[in-house]
């Protein structure tokens, strides 16, 4: 349990089992849905989306405040 | 953050892989904010017909169809996203879709034989060029 699971306004998007690009595609298609300030948190299990979804906030300037695998899934938390 | 690039894509290709691959990056580039066009032409606009996307065969290694349906039972496996889920996504992302006005003519394709969801616009070759002398990538697929 981390600071951020415990704010208000956090979106879970579930990207479990999801292959490239669906994982990277579902973050993008909430972030649409979002507003500024809320947090995001990617569950996935696609070893390449947890690089790529990280250089795609990277490249459209979302602060991620925390990124960690746990065994076969990892979790990706940003700011929107 | 505001985006200033744009992409064009123009898929000539009729092959399932190449459309496919053409959906994924069409995908790719809106999933980093960029809008994306693509403009069908050709092979390419087959893809837009009434289940079109089913009717593709695989651009190379088809083998009578054979080849087609092993790496669409690899793709379930895999749990990898299918052509109408890709474009489903691409559209609800923002992506823009155009039909190329000559290729109807030419293979007597007619509006009503095309997914209506998925086409934004017709067009000809001027329409094509007028989306990409403003935008920074273009691909031809």
């Amino acid at each position: 349990m981390t600071a951020s699971d415990v704010k208000e306004n956090v979106i879970l998007v579930d990207c479990i089992n999801q292959n490239c690009p669906m994982p990277l595609v579902n973050t993008r298609a909430t972030i649409m849905k979002s507003k500024k300030g809320d947090i995001i948190k990617v569950i996935g299990t696609h070893p390449q989306s947890f690089e790529e979804i990280p250089m795609a906030l990277d490249a459209m300037g979302k602060k991620i405040i925390e990124k960690r695998q746990e065994g076969n899934k990892w979790y990706i938390v940003f700011e929107v | 953050m505001p985006e200033s690039k744009k992409a064009t894509i123009i898929v000539h290709s009729g092959g399932m892989d190449k459309v496919m691959s053409a959906l994924i990056i069409g995908n790719g580039f809106l999933s980093i904010n960029i809008p994306v066009t693509i403009f069908f032409t050709f092979w390419g606009l087959k893809a837009l017909t009434k289940n079109g996307f089913k009717k593709l065969s695989l651009s190379k290694m088809n083998i009578l169809g054979l080849g087609k349906v092993m790496i669409r039972a690899k793709m379930k496996k895999h749990n990898v996203a299918s052509l109408e889920e890709l474009a489903k996504s691409f559209k609800e992302l923002g992506g823009k879709i155009i039909a190329c006005t000559m290729t109807m003519e030419l293979m007597g394709i007619k509006k009503e034989d095309l997914d209506q969801t998925l086409i934004d616009e017709y067009g000809t070759v001027g329409k094509y060029c007028i989306e990409s002398k403003d935008a920074q990538i273009t691909l031809f697929i």
